[in-house]
């Protein structure tokens, strides 16, 4: 049993998730806690994307689903008829599987965020690009370069801009959905350094189908198995001692 | 986290919704002024057509009366146009998907003249019609066989003059088509023992039929339409009977319209014929772009 | 008799036919009319006004040669009076009633068109969306002549009544019209382009917390740029191009002026106008042939740019320097 350190940040409670007649999450239940690096794993297709994605409401985008349950950060509802999704998704950071540099430069799209609601003077705007640049470890390879297009960073370095982009506008739950799935070893090696120092700061909730990179940098870990979550737990547990014969029939290898 | 109650300042919202309200409202203006068009045609000539004004010749130096001969030398026409554009048209499309090595210089450049073709203003032809259909090959002919028909404005010169300007219409339409077929149904032939030309011509084209079968309504649809283009190729305003040879000059809706409500002696009176005769016009695009559109959405489908 | 029609102003349906044995088409005439408002023009190879050709006899058989002038020379000048004692060829007029009408059909067409697609493309509700799309681009279908039908017989009175203007049809009226034909290309183009933006871009937008007009005015439109750009110089090329709306609402007479309530001619106008009429072989039916050839070569580069240099960058975009 996980013993509670930090607070929990993000909760789930009984919730269900129908993209229109189809059910592709049943009744999960899980805390999140702050400041640590929260893993999902599981075979394609079990769910795990679609339960980040409901954290931010990234899912309204899609016509015809339904929620049931709750989903509650810090305690608030997200699915509540108060909340505006737009300050949500503000709070909330997300990198996406394959990198999506908007095509503008390096520097606009780390100020994309920040210039959206409020007037930010050039010399902070300055500020906070180093500080996400230099936080997503990118800072030194493309400090001469802030005005370049995006485009023309490769795609480990596109990736870490992304990071950059999600980090600038200060949310306090960062959610990362297979991010390195599209790159090379060397630039995952450089985002699991990345992932490791970032939970200092914020609540990191990961999906990976690599299970070696859950064990690497996630605290905790859950395994959702066709929309139902298995098992969470601390990774370590989960990895050497499983209580669920699913989770080790996966763990082991015995089905992808 | 604080409770997420919305955070955006309020001129930031105002701001939004005035962004949305203005593009909305281009929309729907467009929108409005089409129906306002569609509408003031049907209010004013929505009781002139009838069965006697389509199928009656004009009366009184075209003040009174039907339409019937401009109705008949349209059909004429499109018919012409589309025997003599749509083979070439498909010939083309074929050879560009199916034997053009994609990036030969002279498949490129067979592209970019029929995607400049496209937007050549129709004047042009019109002019490309005197000169080289009318004053070439017309003048030509008459030479060789000792008439002097050809080197005039005729039905036959209109139809070669519109067939070229919807020549990328029909094209693009085929093109569509043909690349809809799945490779896979071309190597499953080739790999059964059929030549390139067998493949083409068993497995390919009939799929392409739809193509070709929308590329030569869209072509009808703007053959009926243009005016431009055949001005002084071959259009006339008064004619006592339906043109019996291809030589022959012929009226046309479009042009009839143009005339009627340009240069007509009594505006007031002809106003109805007017608008009447746009509502036939405007009917028959209109019903040729829907059969058109159908077709190919469901040929989308499959 | 000095001719008093001047374009396809059907208020004037009474006035007398054309001087020459030629049949008057519509606009081939330039003098004053009537209307008082109308400027004088002032014929510079006879130092008179029109209003004093009236009191001069027309019988030139006694009179003096009528001078030659180098066709470089006329083709240049300001006056474009083809059927006269001295045919002038000026193609100055004619370039600026193209340029005013093609302008003012520009500033009301591409804004319109694509506003509407940002609309159509991100904004609007699904069934919205399967009404205005279709609806806009019925449009496009529509014969020209109609659209010109339209503006002559509606359009100009609703205007006039609006604005006051002195004359019926003009280029405003004409740059509506031809407005009308820039539209449907803009939206059509506009929105594929905006459509082909990729997705995933739109996504990146909201969940960094912005709304769904901000992704589209800020991140979805400049994506879209080569794309939007193609459009509206295709817009451009149809609005120059575009010959019936051109006759039958924008007046349809060669003047040299800039205004845009006054009449304008273009040069497909001037070509449709007066290529029926012309004799074959004449210096005036070699003139618009040339006019033919300028039309021509102006949406040639036009269309070169837009495949060529548009569709580089629309690529470099998305793939980086």
């Amino acid at each position: 049993m996980a013993k509670e350190t930090s607070p929990t940040k993000i909760e789930a409670h009984g919730f269900n998730f129908h993209y229109g007649t189809k059910q592709a999450l049943f009744d999960i239940t899980l805390s999140i806690p702050d400041r640590k690096v929260t893993a999902f794993i599981g075979p394609s297709g079990c769910g795990k994307s679609t339960f980040l994605r409901s954290i931010n409401r990234m899912n309204d985008l899609i016509d015809g689903t339904r929620v049931d349950g709750h989903m509650t950060v810090d305690g608030t509802d997200v699915y509540d008829k108060e909340v505006d999704v737009v300050t949500l998704r503000r709070r909330i950071g997300m990198v996406f599987q394959k990198s999506i540099p908007f095509p503008k430069s390096i520097y606009e799209n780390i100020t994309y965020g920040l210039t959206l609601n409020e007037r930010v003077s050039k010399a902070e705007l300055d500020v906070v690009v180093e500080k996400s640049l230099r936080k997503s470890a990118l800072w030194e390879e493309v400090k001469d370069r802030l005005h370049n297009s995006a485009l023309s960073l490769s795609g480990g370095q596109q990736q870490r801009l992304c990071i950059a982009r999600a980090v600038a506008i200060n949310p306090e739950i960062l959610l990362m959905d297979e991010p390195c799935s599209a790159l090379d070893p060397i630039s995952t090696g450089k985002v699991e350094e990345l992932i490791a120092e970032l939970k200092d700061s914020y609540t990191i909730v990961l999906v990976t189908h690599n299970m070696q990179q859950a064990g690497r940098v996630s605290d905790l870990t859950g395994f959702f198995l066709m929309g139902s979550l298995i098992e969470f737990d601390r990774t370590r547990t989960i990895f050497t001692s499983p209580s669920k014969k699913e989770t080790e029939d996966y763990i082991t290898g015995r089905f992808g | 986290m604080n409770s997420i109650a919305n955070t955006i300042p309020l001129p930031k919202r105002l701001l939004g919704f005035f962004a949305v309200l203005l593009a909305a409202t281009a929309a729907f203006a467009v929108v409005g002024v089409i129906l306002g068009m569609v509408g003031t045609f049907l209010m004013n000539g929505g009781t002139g057509v009838t069965w006697t004004f389509l199928s009656e010749f004009p009366r009184n130096n075209n003040t009174e009366g039907g339409i019937w001969p401009a109705l008949a030398g349209t059909t004429f026409l499109v018919l012409l146009m589309t025997i003599l554009g749509v083979p070439i048209g498909t010939a083309t499309a074929i050879y560009l998907t199916e034997f053009a090595r994609q990036d030969s210089w002279f498949a490129r450049s067979v592209r970019f003249a029929v995607n400049t073709l496209a937007g050549v203003p129709s004047i042009v032809f019109g002019l490309f019609g005197v000169g080289f259909f009318i004053q070439f090959m017309g003048t030509g002919i008459d030479g060789f066989l000792g008439t002097s028909s050809f080197g005039d404005g005729s039905l036959l010169w209109s139809s070669a003059t519109l067939a070229v300007l919807t020549l990328p219409v029909v094209i693009v339409s085929v093109e569509e088509s043909l690349k809809a077929v799945p490779r896979d149904l071309r190597e499953a032939s080739l790999a059964l023992g059929a030549t390139r030309l067998q493949t083409i011509v068993k497995v390919v084209l009939p799929n392409s039929v739809t193509g070709i079968l929308t590329g030569s309504i869209l072509a009808v649809g703007r053959g009926a339409g243009e005016v431009a283009a055949i001005l002084f190729v071959g259009v006339t305003y008064s004619s006592s009977s339906i043109p019996s040879a291809v030589t022959e000059k012929f009226m046309h809706l479009g042009y009839h319209l143009f005339v009627l409500s340009t240069q007509s002696p009594d505006v007031d009176k002809t106003l109805p014929l007017q608008f009447a005769t746009t509502l036939v016009l405007l009917g028959l695009t209109f019903l040729l772009n829907l059969t058109a559109i159908l077709i190919r959405s469901r040929l989308r489908k499959r | 008799m000095v001719p008093e029609t001047y374009g396809s102003d059907v208020e004037d349906p009474t006035a007398p036919p054309a001087e020459s044995g030629e049949e008057g088409a519509p606009g081939q005439f330039i003098y004053a009319s009537k209307n008082p408002h109308y400027p004088e023009i002032y014929n510079p190879d006879t130092g008179l006004l029109p209003a004093d050709i009236d009191r001069i006899s027309t019988n030139s058989s006694d009179e003096a040669q009528p001078e030659q002038r180098p066709l470089a020379n006329n083709l240049l000048s300001d006056t474009w009076q083809p059927v006269g004692e001295v045919p002038k060829f000026g193609i100055l007029p004619l370039l600026i009633g193209t340029a005013k009408t093609t302008i003012i059909a520009i500033l009301i067409g591409a804004p319109l068109g694509i506003l509407a697609a940002l609309y159509v493309a991100f904004f609007a509700k699904r069934w919205v969306r399967e009404i205005v799309k279709p609806g806009i681009e019925l449009l496009a279908g529509f014969p020209s002549v109609v659209i010109g039908f339209f503006c002559l017989v509606t359009l100009a009175s609703f205007v006039q009544d609006i604005t006051g203007m002195p004359y019926r049809l003009n280029a405003i009226v004409g740059g509506i019209g031809l407005s009308l034909a820039v539209i449907p290309i803009v939206f059509s183009i506009a929105e594929d382009a905006l459509s082909a933006v990729p997705r995933t871009l739109h996504e990146a937008s909201l969940a960094l917390g912005s709304t769904e007009w901000q992704t589209a005015y800020r991140v979805m439109l400049p994506a879209a740029a080569p794309g939007v750009f193609a459009a509206v110089l295709l817009g451009v090329g149809r609005a120059f191009g575009e010959t019936m709306i051109a006759i039958m609402a924008t007046g349809n007479a060669p003047l040299n002026s800039w205004s845009p309530f006054e009449p304008a001619r273009t040069v497909a106008a001037t070509i449709g106008s007066e290529m029926g009429e012309v004799v074959w072989g004449s210096e005036h039916y070699g003139v618009l042939f040339f006019l033919g050839v300028l039309l021509f070569v102006f949406s040639f580069g036009l269309n070169a740019i837009t495949e060529l240099y548009v569709k580089k960058r629309f690529i470099k975009r998305f793939q980086g320097q």
